[in-house]
């Protein structure tokens, strides 16, 4: 299954992820291999057949509503980047 | 005393601290100094600590276990420097049980990877051969216990990632039943098919590490109670037990003679163990599982990797530019190629046009494969296959072609799409590398697998110290 550049370009910039023209062609051609391999599962007629998204019978798991510390804003910034006055520091919007 | 690190099981090493023989920090000394002897040709760790943190056996965690204070990387650049603040609920179930941390191990960046290639910070090696691959992607937690630079370690499987390496590294591996261990302070990988599990010397040792770790956590609403107390497997005969052969599993394209052989032989041990053997069929299971794991995974991943922005924590690229161009370049330069491939073919298949046809269409496929294997587990216990199509690969054999690392986990994968567990035991040598069989059981049946093996491995007495250290 081929795919073009524009439609690589197009799930990088959903994916936010910068790709180089050198990258955009390798990715390109083994997006194209692997969606070939992973496209058989189209040879299935599956129309009556439910999606499952997770292995187990759980349904509406629910916590006990009780309120507990979090974690602290100090903790919170630990690994930040550039913490800016108590908060995550971000270029201009 | 001399600790001989290559030997010395945990539960060994638990006699040793209880009889007080040896103490907590001589046995970490132990560790760090076959480590300096050896880890410099394995490469099994990304870092160590110098102090034992417990009073009990030592213990190795994949580095996908955050690890409070400890740097947390996942084997990527993108989180070099990133030291949680909290616990992974794995790690404080270790903890409480006396363990100690020896250190964080070697892993395929974000755990995406069958090789331990994939590493931002260099591939493991092999203990039975450095030349070759440990598995992946938890590699690293293999290659240590097998090396004699742990006696246990914690690894995590979503596709294989414990089952392959114990296989590959002649260890035993458990990836547990979807939803019997926390998930809460791993970083996510496809988080309807990630587990973490034990990666041991012995089927008793993977049975006292899963009981530690296994257990309903509050924090992680997709786990449950276990259905009974784990078992410490004690028989040595496999009577009444029915074993399915999975046809599909056993005569896939790829398998190795060698390994077929080995395989083979355990599968007639089984019967003069007493049990009865059978063939069986999973017709879909196998020739769709690969196609279906890789849409699922790569979709939940390209969502759970959209965390890494370069705002919260980890890296952050130089930029000039505004918001968007801080998110792009940081996830540029971060991440390495895989996590790059799968973010990019999850994000397609979760696009709008091409949901259906391949995300959807995998679900699907998911529920057929689920049914295949309940229905053949009626008539059988266990079923048995090879763990890894072939034995240990040379380094570098596989890096070129993403599809051919892939199809390293194409028997691994079918069982992980249904939620089951599999226990991964050496079974033998081919070509003097170690071969795994896979043993899989109903959903939370870890106690059978246990006992059958336990029985196997009494039987078989595999010597899982690499010839070439011996």
């Amino acid at each position: 299954m081929e795919i073009t550049r524009e439609q690589v370009q197009h799930v990088a910039r959903l994916a936010r992820l910068e790709l180089s023209d050198e990258e955009l062609e390798r990715m390109r051609e083994q997006l194209s291999a692997i969606l070939e391999a992973v496209g058989k599962v189209a040879e299935l007629d599956l129309v009556d057949v439910e999606p499952t998204a997770h292995p187990l019978d759980l349904v509406n798991v629910l916590a006990d509503d009780v309120p507990r510390p979090s974690l602290p804003r100090e903790e919170a910034l630990a690994n930040a980047p550039d913490p800016e006055d108590g908060f995550f520091g971000v270029p201009a919007v | 005393m001399t600790v001989d690190t290559l030997r010395l099981t945990a539960e060994a090493a638990a006699g040793l601290l209880d009889r007080g023989e040896v103490s907590a920090a001589e046995l970490h000394d132990a560790y760090l100094a076959a480590i300096g002897e050896r880890d410099g040709e394995l490469h099994a760790y990304l870092r160590t600590l110098d102090e034992p943190n417990g009073e009990g056996v030592p213990i190795a965690f994949k580095d996908v276990v955050s690890t409070r204070g400890v740097e947390t990387t996942a084997g990527s650049k993108i989180l070099a420097g990133f030291e949680p603040v909290f616990d992974a609920t794995v790690a404080t179930r270790c903890y409480e049980h006396g363990l100690s941390l020896l250190g964080k191990t070697n892993m395929d960046e974000f755990a995406m990877g069958s090789s331990t290639e994939n590493s931002a910070y260099g591939a493991s090696h092999n203990p039975w051969d450095p030349s070759r691959v440990p598995g992946g992607s938890s590699g690293g937690s293999a290659a240590a216990v097998a090396g004699g630079l742990a006696p246990w370690a914690l690894g995590s499987d979503t596709g294989g990632s414990i089952k392959q390496p114990a296989a590959l590294c002649g260890i035993v591996g458990l990836r547990p039943t979807y939803g019997t261990v926390s998930r809460s302070g791993i970083v996510a990988f496809a988080s309807s098919l990630d587990q973490v599990g034990p990666l041991t010397k012995t089927v008793r040792d993977c049975a006292l590490l899963y009981r530690i770790i296994a257990g309903r956590d509050p924090c992680d609403s997709t786990t449950v109670e276990l259905p009974a107390p784990v078992e410490l497997p004690e028989g040595t005969d496999l009577e009444g037990l029915r074993v399915g052969v999975p046809r599909q599993l056993n005569e896939a394209e790829g398998i190795e003679p060698g390994v077929k052989a080995a395989v083979d032989a355990a599968i007639q041990l089984c019967e003069q163990l007493g049990a009865s053997v059978g063939e069986c069929e999973l017709p879909l299971s196998v020739e769709y599982g690969m196609p279906c794991y890789y849409l699922i995974a790569p979709a939940e991943a390209s969502s759970n990797l959209a965390r890494y922005d370069g705002v919260r924590y980890g890296y952050r690229a130089p930029v000039e530019g505004g918001l968007t161009e801080l998110y792009e370049r940081t996830r540029h330069d971060g991440f390495g190629d895989e996590p790059k491939r799968r973010i990019m073919l999850g994000t397609y298949a979760l696009s709008a046009g091409y949901y259906d046809a391949f995300y959807g269409q995998a679900q699907k496929v998911r529920t057929i494969i689920g049914q295949e294997f309940r229905a053949v587990l009626q008539d059988f216990d266990v079923l048995v296959s090879p763990t890894s199509p072939t034995v240990a690969f040379p380094l570098g054999a596989r890096t070129a072609n993403p599809l051919a690392m892939y199809l390293s986990d194409l028997l691994a994968i079918p069982p992980n799409m249904a939620g089951l567990p599999g226990l991964s035991i050496p079974c033998g040598l081919a070509e003097g590398l170690p071969v795994g069989l896979q043993l899989i059981g109903p959903q939370f049946s870890e106690n059978l697998l246990f006992r059958v093996g336990h029985a196997l491995e009494q039987a078989i007495g595999f010597d899982s110290v690499p010839e070439r250290l011996r």
